[in-house]
């Protein structure tokens, strides 16, 4: 009963703006059904599956705002929620910042859900957790990992007309192998929506190569380095960025995005020319909900093009106090590049450093987007094309705004894990001056 | 309802319908009321009979009522108030030797019983895979007892008018001191427990904490600088008189910096922040260099947190957090060979008492009763902490109660207690401490922080710094970070403050685990000397 159809959904929300007395009303039904493993030390130590369905109702009278939740579907159940929303909204100050319900639209459907993904079994599951332990047993390795999938369906409606209804699925694998000895680490991670695209027998491979290649690593001075980012390892620094894309912070002075003497860099050339960052629901690879959490709709969109600001991102009260057209708030990220691998980019690299993995990264200064964190999980050293030996990870102090006006070469976006509030497609890429400050001795 | 009551679910900033947190919304006044003890023992005891009979050979049961309170600010504006609850029970079984959890939001003796059998099903499918069988530290029953947070005043009972009422009061004295943007929050969160195992023991427990932060920003337009100043509270285990300003938990230092221990003058705080959020915009920018640190305990609590709190978890330490929180470089046979973690002044206890502190219960999440025990003493590693099935790993016949679930519906592992720094043995004042220093920087706050997966290379930023030559505080500085090695750092240790300056830092969301859950924790200090300490300047032109 998570998931609801979409005639289901339509039923009660229809109910729900019907009983509405208030100038506005704003029904919104989500369900999700979680299904986990988690495996550490050869073994599977937890598996679950969490099933979750909500109503949440909001009204207005005038600026006055209320919102309550349920999840019981009663008549007399949406009875209740309608009327403590409504109550809640005649009692709560004027909001000075209010702005109305989105207006009826026509919402062009994305592709975001997958039949095989939303039918994991638990015997899939664990058949996931023995193909990820099973191979690095034999191999005297250490794994430990977490497969989560996720079933979903988010229904909205208002008292202007709007209505959204759609599915969406979506999986995340992850998996660390070390040496027996504990001197060597490797990592894989796989974002998938479509989980039969999944190969975790070939996925398993790539961090049990990297844990062995990584052993015996040698310490290398700290300072500015060429580098190869895995999509991974990049996505983690450049999602970081864009927490300050709010044009409000922007024009408030607030951001790296905020012009000396007051305004915003809307339209300046801010990175390389070959940085792009597009916002498109429909993205054939990481497609997203073609609205937003207020039910805005979503528009394919730059927000960087050929390294200028292209688009900021208002908030509806700022849309309207700044004169600007408000649109949907991005649910993804797609970097343009090119057609290489890594190994295309390590084979065309002379001396540099491969990194696989981010870790731990936090802002040190928003003036400039400095961030720090550490290299984890398979570090080399490139000489001549080649992987010559593992090196000691190490912690770098960098900003992604420098680090993208730094760019040597791009390779091809893939859809990345980690990408924090939005999702990423990221590319591996090569940058010069990286700046390693000092070195870790973890494994 | 009447207008007092106006904020009584979220939404009065929210131009949507996005779901609160946490749970479900309610009202104001449904946090002040809670389940009847009689009601949870039946629901328990359902549980517990029908896990017997499918075959458990231990089960517990926490039937859980989570609250939670949060307000947020922004200069005039109230942005929102979201009031949740989450109740449910979780029922953990063995059955054949291995764990089996799983839960449900009904409050109904039937599907308790039925989720209990369903958690002894999932038990018997791992036991299949299990290599060796979970072996449980004994804990004897309490029978029917009850424990709650001490606290004179409950923040639930506490009107949102009032509470509104401080934020904008705090709210304004940072724009009339200068800010020109502020964020100020208030967290209650009110976790009623209650616990029964087959050992016999019936615990219920009221648990409360506070925190209420808060970020002043001062902008130069003609330089597009910005700084802000955080807020110098702590989040606490204790009611609403924490906001209730008392001199005598007020530490001045030598250029005029007002510290908070056990209640907090966030007016004061706001204004002040403004004022040094300003200063910063023109701050010296520092020399990089070696630095004799000196760390008040506001800061420090974040450093030992990372630095010792993480390290010395059990599971972290045997390999069962290495794909996400990572291991750690304090292994079993660094105990055996008394590890020298840090200088001979160093002594962290461990604990789950002290008064005021986030990690103060009666008992853990697995009913064992809580306790304090040492975990480095005059430098050398002695202990880690531990749960009921992890004590025979370290020889041990008790746990150390060190087990805790961020909600009914998630299965308790092993989270950290409050881990602190002993005060220094000899006499020492703060004032004393800075004379002493030559050429050195004097921090205050948190500020950014990370570490390494097995927690050896660590880099901190703070809130306030301060320059120190020849025993006197100087001028302010920005840029400030320090890069450390764990044990070379904690050996680099030289004075301690004494008791009189001890207080209580508090981390309120420790992320862990996957699925991840929070945990709030504390960590108590006096203000510590490190010599030696390399400190980085993060400035950097985006051109």
């Amino acid at each position: 009963m998570s998931i609801m159809t979409e005639a289901e959904a339509k039923t009660i929300l229809a109910k729900v703006i019907k009983l509405s007395t208030a100038d506005e009303c704003t029904a919104q039904l989500t369900g999700s059904i979680e299904g986990n493993i988690r495996f550490a030390l050869n073994n599977v130590s937890t598996s679950g599956v969490v099933s979750n369905i909500d109503l949440a109702v909001t009204v207005a009278f005038g600026r006055r705002v209320g919102t309550a939740t349920i999840n019981e579907f009663s008549d007399s159940a949406l009875a209740r929620v309608v009327k403590r929303a409504e109550e809640l909204a005649k009692l709560a100050p004027e909001n000075p910042e209010f702005v109305p319900a989105v207006e009826a639209t026509t919402y062009k459907p994305s592709d975001t859900f997958s039949a095989a993904t939303a039918a994991i079994t638990p015997d899939q599951r664990a058949e996931v957790a023995r193909a990820s332990i099973a191979p690095c047993r034999a191999q005297n390795l250490v794994a430990a990992g977490f497969l989560q999938d996720e079933q979903s369906f988010v229904a909205f409606a208002n008292s202007k007309g709007a209505f959204g209804y759609q599915r969406a699925t979506q999986m995340d694998y992850t998996c660390t192998v070390r040496t027996a000895d504990g001197k060597g680490s490797g990592w894989v991670a796989r974002n998938l929506q479509d989980s039969s695209a999944f190969k975790p027998a070939s996925d398993i491979e790539i961090a049990m190569r990297k844990a062995s290649a990584s052993a015996e690593a040698q310490a290398l001075e700290p300072g500015k380095y060429t580098v190869i980012l895995e999509p991974n390892a990049a996505s983690g620094l450049i999602s970081f960025m864009f927490n300050y894309f709010d044009a409000r912070q922007a024009d408030e002075g607030r951001s790296f995005l905020s012009k000396k003497g007051g305004g915003n860099k809307l339209g300046e050339q801010v990175f390389d020319p070959r940085v792009t960052f597009m916002a498109d629901p429909w993205d054939k690879e990481l497609p997203v909900f073609p609205w937003d959490e207020q039910g805005r709709p979503r528009e394919r969109m730059p927000l960087v093009e050929n390294g200028k600001i292209a688009n900021l991102l208002y908030s509806p009260y700022w849309a309207q106090k700044q004169g600007k057209k408000v649109t949907g708030r991005p649910g993804n990220i797609v970097m343009s590049g090119g057609t290489k691998s890594t190994a295309d980019l390590v084979r065309e690299t002379e001396r540099g450093i491969l990194v696989t993995r981010t870790w731990y990264i936090r802002m040190v200064d928003p003036q400039t987007v400095l961030l720090t964190g550490l290299t984890r999980d398979g570090t080399f050293y490139i000489e001549n094309g080649q992987l010559k030996h593992p090196v000691k990870n190490f912690r770098f102090n960098e900003s992604p705004v420098i680090m993208l006006n730094n760019i040597d070469d791009l390779g091809r976006p893939v859809r990345v894990s980690e990408g924090g509030r939005m999702q990423m497609m990221i590319p591996a890429m090569r940058l010069r001056d990286f700046t390693f400050t000092s070195l870790s001795d973890a494994v | 309802m009447d207008r007092r009551q106006f904020l009584a679910a979220c939404g009065i900033g929210a131009g949507g319908v996005l779901l609160p947190g946490f749970g479900r919304a309610i009202a104001a006044e449904q946090l002040v009321e809670s389940l009847d003890v009689a009601v949870k023992k039946r629901l328990a005891d359902a549980a517990m009979s029908a896990a017997k009979a499918a075959g458990a050979s231990y089960c517990d049961v926490r039937v859980g009522r989570y609250l939670r309170q949060f307000i947020q600010t922004r200069e005039a504006n109230v942005q929102g108030v979201t009031n949740t609850e989450s109740s449910g029970v979780g029922v953990r079984v063995i059955a054949g030797g291995a764990w089996g959890f799983a839960a449900t939001n009904s409050l109904s003796a039937e599907a308790v019983a039925d989720t209990a059998r369903l958690a002894v099903a999932i038990a018997k499918a791992n036991a299949k895979n299990q290599t060796a069988p979970v072996q449980l530290a004994p804990t004897k029953g309490v029978g029917e007892v009850k424990w709650a947070t001490p606290l004179r005043r409950n923040g639930m009972e506490v009107s949102l008018q009032e509470k509104v009422d401080l934020l904008m009061r705090v709210n304004g004295a940072a724009l009339k001191a200068g800010a020109n943007f502020v964020n100020s929050s208030l967290f209650l969160i009110n976790e009623q427990k209650y616990f029964a195992s087959t050992d016999g023991s019936y615990i219920d427990q009221d648990v409360h904490r506070i925190w209420s932060p808060f970020t002043v920003t001062a902008v130069d337009k003609a330089t597009g600088k910005f700084r802000s100043r955080e807020g110098l509270s702590a989040p606490m285990g204790m009611g609403y008189e924490y906001l209730d300003p008392q001199a005598k938990d007020k530490t001045l230092s030598p250029n005029g910096i007002i510290s908070y221990g056990r209640s907090y003058d966030m007016v004061e705080d706001a204004q002040a922040a403004a004022v040094q959020a300003r200063e910063k915009l023109t701050a010296k920018s520092v020399k990089p260099g070696r630095y004799d640190l000196v760390l008040d305990p506001n800061h420090l609590g974040l450093t030992i947190h990372e630095s010792i709190g993480h390290p010395l978890e059990l599971d972290r330490v045997l390999g069962y957090e290495a794909n996400y929180a990572g291991t750690s470089f304090a292994t079993l046979d660094k105990r055996a060979a008394h590890f020298k973690y840090g200088s001979d002044l160093v002594n962290i206890m461990a604990d789950k008492l002290q008064p005021g502190s986030l990690g103060a219960v009666g008992f853990d999440d697995e009913g064992v009763k809580t306790k304090q025990w040492p975990l480095i003493q005059d430098g050398k590693l002695v202990d880690y902490q531990a749960t009921r099935d992890q004590a025979h790993i370290l020889g041990k016949t008790e746990s150390d109660g060190c087990s805790y679930a961020d909600s009914w519906s998630t299965v308790q592992f092993q989270r950290m207690p409050n881990v602190s720094l002993q005060p220094g043995k000899t006499p020492l004042s703060l004032n004393d401490m800075i004379a002493g220093v030559e050429d050195g920087i004097y921090i205050l706050g948190r500020g950014s922080f990370s570490i390494d997966q097995q927690r050896y290379n660590a880099q901190f930023g703070g809130t306030l710094f301060y320059e120190i030559k020849n025993g006197k505080i100087t001028q302010p500085l920005e840029d400030v970070a320090y890069q450390m090695r764990t044990p070379e750092f904690w050996n680099a240790c030289s004075a301690i403050c004494d008791e009189r300056d001890y207080r209580l830092f508090g981390s309120f969301f420790d992320g862990k685990g996957q699925p991840s859950q929070v945990s709030a924790v504390s960590h108590g200090s006096s203000t510590t000397r490190f010599n030696g300490i390399n400190v980085i300047n993060t400035a950097r032109s985006l051109g």
